[in-house]
Order: C-alpha cells, then sequence, then structure tokens
C-alpha cells in the first residue's frame, strides 16, 4: 500500500504508509546526528583500547595505558602518606607535650585530629565538639577526668568504662534511689542545684550531701578528676540541670561509656586526636 | 459498564466472581499460617482487597443474556479506567514524594514505624514510576495499538485481567512497603509472592499487546508500537532475572537472592537501569511517536531517524548498568563498558527528541496557541535534557563527583517530572476527550494553569538539586592543605538544609499542577466546559468571512 505524497509544508515526500491519520516523512538522518554518531562510537572503540574493557575467558583486556583502578587508589594514598610523612614521623616520636610546644608540629596534629575527630568522634560528640545530653562538651574546661594533654590522652587511647581496655578510666556512682527516701533524694537534689546556683545550703540536704556524696565529689562539691566525679557547682550538667533531672541521676545514675581507641586508630591518630581536643578552648 | 458482559453463559462476571473468591480463600489461609507477622499482615491486606472486589462484583452481576461485544469498535473502557487510575495513582505519587522531601528537610515529619523515610521513599518511587507510569504506559499503549493496527484489543477479559492485576500488584507492592517487607532491590523492592504475580499480569499483557498487533489491518507496524514492544518485552526479561530468588518459606516475606555480593549489585542495577531505559525511556517514547503527531496534526519527521535510533536504543540501552557501579568492587573492564556504552547511548537517545521536535516543523505556532503543544515540547526538551545529562554522569571522572549525590536525584526528577510526567498528562489531556466523546477539555487554561506550575516546580527542583549535589560532592572532597578531611557528613547535611526545604516547594507546585490537572480531567469527564476565550485571543479564531472589496 504505497501512497506517498508530497507534504504541503516541507515538500518533503512522505513514505506512503499511513496509520490512524499519521504519515512519515521520508527525511535523511540529520547529518551532524550521524556524525556525532559515529563519533562516539570511534571514541569509545578508542577508550576499549586504552583502558580494560573486553571481557576475555578468565580475564578481560588489560588495555594500554594499564589502568586499575585499584592501583589508583593505591597511588594516590600513598602519595598522600608520603606526603606528610616527615610530619607523621615527628608527631610518632614525640610526647604530646612537645607536638603542642611546637607551633609547626601542632598545626599539622591539631589538622589531622580535626580530620580524625569528624569520622570517629562527631557521632557522640557533635561536628563542633559541643557534645549534648549524656556527652560532654569538649570546649568547655570543665573536664570529667583531667584537661592536660597528659589526661586527655588516656581519656580518648583507653576509653571511659570501656570493658574491653583494661587500662580504661572506671567509677560508678552508686544508685541512691535503694540507700535514701524519697525527701531525702528531693533534699538532696535541691542542695546540688544550691551549690551550683548559689542558694540556700543549711537545708536538710547538708547533711545527706556531706554523708553520702563528699566522699568523691568533695565538701565543697568541686569534684575529684582522679575519680571521675563531676564538680556539682558550675552549671555545666551531663544529665540535665533541674531538679527532676538530678534528683533522677542521684536515685538511679546512667554512665556513659566512651570506647578506647588506641587498638582502633593507633598511637600517633590518638595523640593528633588528644591535640585537636586540647586546642578547643579548655585544655590545661 | 462496570466490564464488558462476558463469562459464563448467561451471567456476567460468572467466571471472575468464584476465581476471585478463591483467591481471596487463599490469602485467607496465607493470613492465618503464614510464618512471620509482616506476611500474615500482607496477606490480610490482600484478603479484604479481593473480598471487597468479590462483593461489588456480586452486586453487579445479572443474568440478562450477554450482549456480545462488537468487534469492529474499540475496546476503551479498560482505557478509560486505565486513564483514571494514572491520575489517581499520579497524585498519590507525588503526593508522597513531597511527603518524603519534607522528611529529608524535617525529620519530624517521620512517623515510626510505617511512615518513615526508609519505608516511604521506595513508595513514592514506585508509585510514581509503576503506578502513575506504567498505568499511563498501559493505558496509551492499548489506545494507540488499537488505532494504529485498526483493531480491536485482542484478548477480551484478558485485557480486563491485565488492568485489575496490575493495580492488585500496586496495591500489594504499596502495602508491603508500609509494613516493611522489601528485598531491598532498587525499584524492585516487592517480595517474591508479588514478583509472581506481576509476572502473570505481564505476560497477560504482552499477549494482549501482541495479539492486537498480530491481527493489524495495517501493512507495517508502526513506530511507537515498536516501542510499547520493546518496552513490554525487555521489562519482562529484566523482572524475572533480577528476580530470582528462592523464598525461605512458602508462607513468609522472605526470601534469598539468586546471586550474591557483586553480581548481585551488578544484577540490580542492570535491571535498574533499563527499567529508566526501557520503561521511562522506551516506553514513554512510544507514547511520544502517536501523541505528537496526532496532536500536532503533522507528519513524523523522518522515518529513517526512527528505524535507526530505534534499534541503537535497544541495543546499547542494555548494557549501559555497570554506570551505576563505578569505582566499587566491580571489575574495571565491566566498569569501562557501562560508560562507554553510555556514551554512545547520546545520540540514539537524541534521535527521539530530533524527531519529536522536528515533527513540528510547519506547526510551531501551535506552542502558542495549543497548549497541549506546549506541554510535549517542554518534556521533549526535558527528555533531551536529562539524556544528555545521563552520559555525562556515566563519565568516570565526572561520577566520582556526582555519584551517591543529590545530583543524580535531580537527574532524575528532570527526566521524571520533565518528560515521563509532562508526555503523559499531555497523552492524558489529548485522550480524555475523545474517550468520553466530549468536544473538548472543560477548559485549555486550567492547561496552561498546570503547564507554569509544573515548568515552576521542575526548573526549582533541579537547580536546587544540581546546587546542593555538586555542593555536596565537594564538601565531601574537601582537603586541606596538609591532605586532611575538612567536614564531617553531618556538616554536609546540615550544609543542605535549605536545599531540601527548596527542593520540597518545588515538588509541591508540582503536585499543585497535577491536582488542577485532576480538575479539569474530572469536569471534562462530568460533560462540562467552560465558557472561554481561545488561547492566543479571538485572532486564533477563524476569521468571519470579509466581504471583498468592490
Amino acid at each position: 500500500m504505497s501512497d506517498k505524497k508530497i507534504d504541503d509544508v516541507t515538500g518533503i515526500s512522505t513514505t506512503g504508509h499511513e496509520w490512524d491519520g499519521i504519515r512519515e516523512l521520508d527525511n535523511p538522518m540529520p547529518r551532524w546526528w550521524l556524525w556525532t554518531f559515529y563519533a562516539t562510537i570511534v571514541w569509545a572503540l578508542a577508550y576499549t583500547i586504552a583502558y580494560p574493557a573486553w571481557p576475555l575467558i578468565s580475564s578481560a583486556t588489560n588495555g594500554m595505558l594499564g589502568y586499575s583502578s585499584r592501583a589508583e587508589l593505591r597511588t594516590e594514598l600513598d602519595g598522600a602518606v608520603a606526603a606528610r610523612a616527615d610530619y607523621a614521623a615527628a608527631v610518632a616520636a614525640a610526647p604530646v607535650e612537645d607536638i603542642i610546644a611546637d607551633e609547626a608540629l601542632r598545626q599539622f596534629a591539631t589538622s589531622a585530629g580535626a580530620a580524625a575527630f569528624k569520622v570517629n568522634c562527631v557521632q557522640c560528640h557533635g561536628s563542633g565538639a559541643a557534645g549534648s545530653a549524656g556527652y560532654p562538651n569538649l570546649n568547655d574546661d570543665e573536664w570529667l577526668w583531667g584537661g592536660t594533654p597528659e589526661d586527655i590522652r588516656v581519656t580518648i587511647a583507653h576509653g571511659i568504662r570501656f570493658e574491653a581496655d583494661g587500662e580504661t578510666r572506671f567509677s560508678e556512682m552508686p544508685a541512691f534511689g535503694g540507700m535514701l527516701g524519697r525527701d531525702e533524694v528531693t533534699a538532696l537534689a535541691t542542695h546540688v542545684k544550691a551549690l551550683g546556683e548559689g542558694g540556700d545550703l543549711s537545708g536538710p540536704g547538708a547533711e545527706l550531701f556531706a554523708n553520702n556524696c563528699a566522699s568523691c565529689h568533695g565538701e565543697a562539691g568541686k569534684g575529684d578528676i582522679t575519680l571521675g566525679a563531676p564538680d556539682l557547682t558550675d552549671a555545666i550538667w551531663l544529665y540535665g540541670s533541674t531538679s527532676a533531672d538530678i534528683a533522677a541521676q542521684i536515685r538511679a545514675p546512667r554512665h556513659g561509656v566512651m570506647p578506647g581507641w588506641i587498638d582502633r586508630l593507633g598511637e600517633t591518630t590518638v595523640k593528633e586526636l588528644t591535640v585537636y581536643v586540647h586546642s578547643l578552648g579548655g585544655g590545661q | 459498564m462496570f466490564m464488558p458482559p462476558t463469562g459464563v453463559q448467561g451471567m456476567r462476571f460468572g467466571a471472575a466472581i468464584p476465581g476471585i473468591g478463591l483467591f481471596a480463600f487463599v490469602a485467607l489461609i496465607g493470613a492465618a499460617f503464614g510464618v512471620d507477622a509482616p506476611f500474615r499482615q500482607h496477606m490480610w491486606v490482600l484478603f479484604f482487597t479481593l473480598a471487597a472486589f468479590t462483593v461489588i462484583l456480586m452486586r453487579r452481576t445479572s443474568f440478562e443474556p450477554a450482549v456480545p461485544a462488537d468487534p469492529s469498535t474499540y475496546m476503551d473502557e479498560p482505557i478509560r479506567y486505565g486513564s483514571i487510575a494514572t491520575m489517581f495513582w499520579g497524585i498519590v505519587g507525588l503526593l508522597v514524594g513531597v511527603v518524603v522531601a519534607l522528611q529529608l528537610a524535617f525529620p519530624d515529619f517521620n512517623i515510626e514505624p510505617w511512615f518513615n523515610f526508609g519505608r516511604m521513599r521506595p513508595l513514592h518511587t514506585s508509585a510514581v514510576v509503576f503506578a502513575f507510569g506504567g498505568n499511563a504506559l498501559i493505558a496509551t499503549s492499548f489506545y494507540v495499538v488499537q488505532r494504529t493496527s485498526q483493531a480491536r484489543l485482542f484478548g477480551g477479559n484478558l485485557v480486563w485481567f491485565v488492568f485489575w492485576g496490575y493495580q492488585l500488584f500496586i496495591v500489594m507492592a504499596a502495602t508491603g512497603y508500609l509494613l516493611g517487607i522489601t528485598q531491598s532491590r532498587e525499584y524492585a523492592e516487592p517480595e517474591w509472592y508479588v514478583d509472581i504475580w506481576l509476572t502473570l499480569v505481564w505476560v497477560a499483557y504482552l499477549v494482549v499487546f501482541l495479539g492486537t498487533i498480530l491481527k493489524r489491518k495495517e501493512p507495517h507496524i508502526y513506530v511507537a508500537n515498536w516501542f510499547y514492544l520493546a518496552f513490554i518485552v525487555t521489562i519482562a526479561m529484566l523482572h524475572v532475572v533480577n528476580n530470582l530468588a528462592v523464598p525461605s518459606s512458602l508462607l513468609g516475606s522472605h526470601s534469598y537472592s539468586a546471586f550474591a555480593g557483586v553480581q548481585d549489585a551488578l544484577t540490580q542495577w542492570w535491571y535498574g537501569h533499563n527499567a529508566v531505559g526501557f520503561f521511562l525511556t522506551a516506553g514513554f517514547l512510544g507514547m511520544m511517536y502517536y501523541f505528537v503527531p496526532k496532536q500536532a496534526n503533522r507528519p513524523v519527521y523522518s522515518y529513517r531517524l526512527s528505524i535507526i535510533h530505534f534499534w541503537a536504543l535497544i541495543f546499547l540501552y542494555i548494557w549501559a548498568g555497570p554506570h551505576h557501579l563505578h569505582y566499587t568492587a566491580l571489575p574495571d573492564w565491566a566498569q569501562t563498558l557501562g560508560m562507554v556504552f553510555s556514551i554512545m547511548l547520546w545520540m540514539p537517545s537524541w534521535g527521539g527528541m530530533i524527531n519529536g521536535l522536528m515533527t513540528l516543523s510547519g506547526a510551531w505556532d501551535k506552542i502558542r496557541t495549543d497548549p497541549i503543544i506546549r506541554m510535549m515540547v517542554a518534556a521533549i526538551a526535558f527528555y533531551g535534557m536529562s539524556t544528555f545529562e545521563g552520559p555525562v554522569m556515566s563519565i568516570k571522572a565526572v561520577n566520582s563527583l556526582s555519584h551517591y549525590t543529590d545530583w543524580t536525584i535531580g537527574h532524575v526528577h528532570s527526566g521524571a517530572l520533565g518528560w515521563v510526567g509532562l508526555i503523559s498528562f499531555a497523552a492524558i489531556y489529548h485522550m480524555v476527550p475523545k474517550l468520553w466523546g466530549m468536544p473538548r477539555l472543560y477548559s485549555e487554561r486550567l492547561v496552561i494553569w498546570h503547564f507554569w506550575l509544573a515548568m515552576i516546580g521542575i526548573v526549582i527542583y533541579a537547580a536546587v538539586m544540581w546546587v546542593s549535589g555538586i555542593m555536596q560532592g565537594l564538601m565531601w572532597r574537601e582537603y586541606d592543605g596538609q591532605g586532611f578531611l575538612v567536614y564531617s557528613f553531618a556538616e554536609t547535611v546540615q550544609a543542605m538544609f535549605p536545599y531540601y526545604v527548596m527542593r520540597a516547594a518545588g515538588g509541591a507546585l508540582y503536585l499543585a499542577g497535577a491536582l488542577v490537572m485532576a480538575f479539569n480531567i474530572a469536569m471534562t469527564i462530568l460533560g462540562h466546559q467552560r465558557e472561554e476565550e481561545p488561547i492566543g485571543g479571538r485572532a486564533a479564531r477563524p476569521a468571519p468571512a470579509l466581504q471583498p472589496a468592490e
């Protein structure tokens, strides 16, 4: 059924087919289209000669450039390691205090520590190291376990209440809910809140505090970094600052766990993290 | 009329009622003896769906002698149902899209466990691709194949099985996602029993389509039907291979894939990429090849181009999947092939764009006066843009920046919202007045409203995702002078917040356009026509015959 006719608008012949009133023009393929298509095919063939491409029985062609994405990655990683090898060796050899004292080494270790922090620490301590409820803020100058470079290094290396590490820092505040009555816990919470905010320290909580708490937190509630006992006289509260929060913590304390990183990250990275955390504002 | 009156002699739905009733009983057994809770819940969904369907059929049955269908007419009732289903699922899919966009910006919108992002995201992708796109393809393919073959659909009630069977697949897939049933394969999350059901429906679809082509009265098969057939056949193959799995129990919602490791990943992306290639490209090109020349009333630009680009497209597309796995455990040679086949695919894809746009030569003025043509031109333009962007993103150097970022999401949406969405909307605007025997749409002005709402929505969406995607990629790879990482992952997420909000706004505009369309279509079907000025002013109306000058 050939019924070719000339299209009025373009002057091109149709192919003679018709479906539901639709005809087709007998235009050639646009030359630019055809030549671009050929060009992509030529380019593709050339590329497959240059790079690994054609599967064989049990292997594939390797390509004339000898490219491999694994080798490329290896080269780039090795290059990055080599570029900072001098500094990395110096950090590995020096104690943390010496790294901090040396301007160039300190800058290097701070950058390295910041990068390691973004990968390993931000999940709990936050991108800005400001912490959140249950996770200490690392920007302030209150330190549960000490803020000297060596204190920080030990904490990072061995963690807190991290049972997989024998040298981990460990403390456990007893649950006073089983030892004190409801009213006593409330009175104690009121006293503890007053320690920080400045209030009446002569209430019934004072004696309870002296008998139950002072052995770790000190007579004045200033805490003790050797025991990981927090300072109760400042405005920094790990588990909340309301009387109810404090009472809950007295009754059944929550004990956070931080993993030790020495086995996972190695000595050098732990030192770099130490320098970074120490530099955040509260290092001693 | 609900269904053509066939079946057991003398009774409407004489075969369907006991068949579906029995199927409901099987579902009830599954609900009783299922080995895991999600499976039992899912079987309850199936049971209630089928039981409701059986009751509806029983209330509509009758024992009057059946009137045999006139074989010289087109079977358009399933297409009417399909047009409405397309519109319905389109709005559902877009609405869920806006919700997941808001969940990304404001995590409080995650409602555990059924409506959290992990379950809503596949609901969105499947609702848009398979429920909206699939219904649009099935309905238009039935419309086109009858008219270009001058033949009534083959298969009789099998056509209804395809339509309702596909809706059941959609319901089971969607409820499965919300119940947490997934085999974790992108665009193929439904578990084994839903996959088997889809396979049955799809084979029936192939039989109907191919049967209609075989009994055509035209000497040649029209190009639109080549594309539709390529889509149906290839999707059947992709679906079956990708879903090869061993169920851990015949009464459970869990299965083990037949593939493992990187082979599994490659199978998934071979499927995933060709879901884009054969579902969202070839199928909708079939739509374009009928509705654009029909609406413009112009001949197709080049027959030769249509042949070459068709065969080039279907030959090349199937190899491009590995570009989704650049820089992974996939061997280098497969990555290279995935990339070069994607580059070679550029011109075959553009062949469709050229044929679509050049078909308008001699009718370009209709962009001004015919909002449906305007929508088609925009669709083809977005098709051209995203089929250029795709090969660019498949180049390994570009991919190393774009992969895993929102750039990919933007790319998908310029294709999905721009190409798939707009060409489907245009086809429905074209079909609905004809299917319901109306002289025209309720309002052409509302089509213009839809067009601009959709266009502004897409442009916001795509532009915002380019910016946020490239920014995200650059932040991930930002190193300081000593080679140390500068940003934590959470910082990159935080930086994307404003873009997430803008993206949700773009999606909401697109949804608003679809709601305008739904209103327009509903009013058209109900037989209303709005009194309005013709597009392009009064000049567009045929000028009154002038008196010849004396």
